[in-house]
């Protein structure tokens, strides 16, 4: 069912908005939707939700569960979140930095 | 109020109806004087007095007045009330003045020279009794406080709940002037009321009303014990204004103040001490959860001993510092997943520490429940709050079915626990428990580094990381002698995950009731007692917790509270945020955010409020607003040492959302 759930969201999704993402233009979408609420500016995730980045999951698994999530995260429909705000969300997330090695921070080497 | 004893002395309030009845009756024969002369006779003509002077006359007349007893005509009341307090050691009283307790905040004062207890002058009820929740939770010993028995203990209800669900005991004593034939109208009138512990009732363990002094003692000193004895719990007296004021009569000699014994605290029942023994012995994987188990510091070393004896890993819920992040059986709360046996240790929550609710607008709209453990898990629970329960507030939670309930208090029951279980481990089980110790401990190897992983994530973004803004306050006092006097939900747990908590005052937990404002006077008053035991607190402080009642900074200024507030500072409500958030996706309408980042009605921006400058302005050192990460640890160096010198220092630290 939820398989099924995910290819009816892929399907849905343009392939004009799976291809082409703003990184830049997805830095404010990530704000303006209030992504950062409960994953932070930098999706670096806490107590409310998971990291986003680095390393997010693919654009076309984001879109299926941004629209069809039954868990904590409610979902985002179009009306509220285009594919084409999506897909730059994605490419901003993409587009941030892998965290350094823990190993090489003092402060977290006390 | 009935006066039991009326005697002769003059009255307060009589002294002053007597004045305006004369006053009245002189401007009433003024105004009546031509008509009453027309009608007498004419007076004869004066002539001088040729008698001598009295005694008394000429003494008056030539010599210094004598000194007289006083204006009441005997020693108050409310001294003998101070006598009473005094006996139960209590140190300080955080309060906001009123005039219905002026009585005794006289004999405090002046009689009892202001100590034991001090007088703490407070902005706001509801600060005084946060500072009382925090000093508990780390000194263990109680506080008590004044207040209008009306318009302050409005103010003081939210801060009695939250200590109320945190089985803290707060002494709340409210004055009201109860006698309605005596009280001075206007003002005093809107501040009294026919029984003012109706409006705490719900949320103390008990109040009373005392109409004697004699009575007086029994009820403080009752109010004091119930207070203590575990579940521990504010309690409530009414102090009528005119007790406070009546002198002590004739019999005052009589007058006796009963001595404080401490209860025992109730234990267990040995026969489910004996079974939960039992069962926990022959688990496959027996997992310890605690929340307020550890009252005192041997409560830590109870649980780690019998969490050794078991090699049982332990969940934390963290009310109260119950077991060492350090130890290699600390758990996450996912741990209940694996196991076959739970021994719950004073939990709030005992159905949501075993299932799962998300709150995903399903169900028509109630959200989703589900369980967090295996079919067959076996439920073992301790505790004293089970011997306490009222009906209005909602504090007990859904209702869990347990195998093996005890009412007792946990950490009383431990010592006769950990016997039993000594005694049911068959000897054939030794190998496996040793093999369940090694386990956990690379189990707690790996979350560690985990742990640590997640924490680089956005170490250099700005706004501050809260990882980051943890680690860095941690490097900055790590050398000292620290004690966090703040809550760490906000920050998305990481004072939990990254600091080495193992002392019973290096965390003084969570608020109990969740009621915001609690943050800012429970690490002032969680920082007196540090003072007083000369440690170093660290107070993670929320944004909007500060703005419920910011003049608690001044109260610890003002007092000399050492205290280095670092600010996370991340301009909003941030949980209504999210709440408001995702009730507008369950909706499908894009959430209102006005002019700000977050749902109208949500953030505390435009304009930024300036915490440092606020801080200033009531006798603090302060700085910021700090955005950049590079820059906080030299700021938090320069805070320590003004902390060390004894002034409270606050940053302003602008933060990520959690």
């Amino acid at each position: 069912m939820k398989r099924a759930v995910l290819l009816l969201a892929v399907l849905g999704a343009s392939q004009a908005a799976l291809a082409a993402g703003s990184a830049e233009k997805g830095k404010t979408a990530y704000a303006q939707h209030g992504c950062w609420q409960c994953h932070g500016f930098a999706g670096q995730g806490g107590i409310t939700g998971p990291k986003l980045a680095p390393d997010p999951m693919p654009l076309e698994a984001l879109l299926a569960f941004v629209r069809n999530t039954r868990g904590a995260m409610p979902p985002y429909q179009k009306a509220i979140l285009s594919d084409a705000d999506l897909a730059d969300i994605h490419a901003y997330l993409q587009s941030l930095p892998k965290a350094r090695d823990y190993k090489s921070i003092p402060l977290l080497n006390p | 109020m009935a006066r039991k004893d009326p005697g002769p002395q003059v009255d307060r309030r009589k002294f002053l109806t007597g004045v305006a009845a004369a006053g009245a009756a002189t401007a009433a024969a003024t105004m009546s004087t031509p008509v009453a002369r027309a009608a007498e006779p004419a007076p004869a003509p004066r002539v001088p007095s040729a008698l001598r002077p009295t005694l008394q006359v000429a003494a008056a007349e030539t010599e210094t007045p004598r000194e007289t007893t006083n204006r009441i005509g005997g020693r108050p009341g409310s001294d003998f009330m101070v006598d009473v307090v005094k006996t139960l050691g209590i140190k300080y009283l955080p309060a906001n003045c009123a005039s219905s307790y002026r009585g005794i905040h006289e004999s405090l004062i002046n009689y009892g020279g202001n100590k034991m207890p001090e007088f703490l002058t407070c902005m706001h009820e509801e600060s005084a009794v946060g500072m009382a929740h925090g000093y508990f939770k780390i000194a263990g010993k109680p506080l008590m406080t004044l207040c209008h028995g009306t318009v302050g203990l409005q103010h003081a209800t939210m801060a009695i709940y939250n200590a109320w669900c945190d089985r803290v005991p707060v002494i709340v004593v409210g004055g009201n002037d109860m006698d309605a034939a005596t009280r001075p109208p206007g003002v005093p009138t809107f501040h009294a009321a026919q029984d003012i512990n109706a409006l705490v009732r719900d949320f103390t363990k008990w109040d009373d009303t005392p109409v004697s002094l004699a009575h007086f003692a029994q009820s403080f000193v009752r109010a004091y014990k119930i207070a203590m004895t575990p579940p521990c719990g504010p309690v409530m007296i009414s102090l009528d204004a005119g007790l406070q004021q009546e002198v002590i009569r004739n019999h005052g000699d009589k007058l006796a103040i009963p001595r404080y014994v401490p209860t025992a605290p109730p234990q267990g029942d040995s026969g489910a001490v004996k079974e939960a023994a039992r069962l926990l012995a022959e688990a496959q994987n027996p997992v310890i959860v605690a929340d307020r188990a550890a009252r005192t510091p041997n409560g830590i070393k109870l649980l780690v001993q019998l969490a050794e004896t078991l090699q049982a890993r332990v969940i934390d819920q963290g009310s109260r510092v119950n077991f060492p992040k350090t130890h290699y059986l600390s758990a996450p709360p996912t741990a209940v997943s694996g196991a076959d046996v739970i021994l719950g240790l004073e939990l709030s929550d005992f159905w949501a520490t075993v299932n799962s609710y998300t709150d995903n607008g399903e169900n028509g709209g109630i959200g989703a429940n589900g369980t967090r453990i295996k079919p067959g898990t076996k439920l073992i629970s301790i505790s004293s709050v089970e011997l306490n329960t009222k009906s209005n507030y909602q504090d007990f939670q859904r209702f869990q079915v347990i195998d093996v309930p005890m009412a007792g208090d946990a950490e009383a029951t431990l010592p006769a626990l950990i016997e039993a279980v000594k005694a049911a481990i068959p000897g054939s089980k030794k190998g496996a428990i040793e093999q369940r110790g090694q386990a956990a401990k690379k189990a707690h190897a790996e979350a560690e580094a985990r742990t640590k992983q997640a924490a680089a994530l956005a170490w250099d973004a700005s706004p501050i990381s809260t990882a980051r803004l943890c680690a860095e306050t941690y490097a900055a006092v790590k050398d000292l002698d620290w004690s966090i006097v703040s809550q760490s939900g906000n920050v998305s747990n990481w004072l939990n995950r990254l600091w080495p908590l193992s002392e019973h005052h290096h965390w003084i937990g969570r608020s109990g009731g969740y009621g915001v404002g609690y943050g800012a006077p429970a690490s002032v008053g969680a920082a007196l007692a540090n003072r007083d035991a000369g440690r170093f607190s660290v107070n993670i402080q929320a944004d909007g917790d500060l703005m419920y009642a910011p003049g608690v900074l001044w109260t610890a200024a003002k007092h000399k509270i050492p205290q280095l507030a670092v600010m996370h500072n991340n301009r909003g409500y941030h949980q209504e945020v999210m709440h408001v958030q995702r009730l507008s996706n369950f909706r499908n309408r894009p959430a209102n955010y006005g002019p700000d980042m977050g749902p109208v009605g949500t953030r505390i921006e435009n304009p930024d409020i300036e915490y440092h400058k606020l801080a200033e302005s009531m006798g603090w050192w302060a700085k910021g607003p700090i955005k950049d990460p590079a820059q906080l640890g030299s700021a938090l160096k320069e805070a320590v040492k003004v902390v060390q010198a004894g002034q409270p220092a606050l940053l302003n630290v602008w933060t990520q959302p959690r």
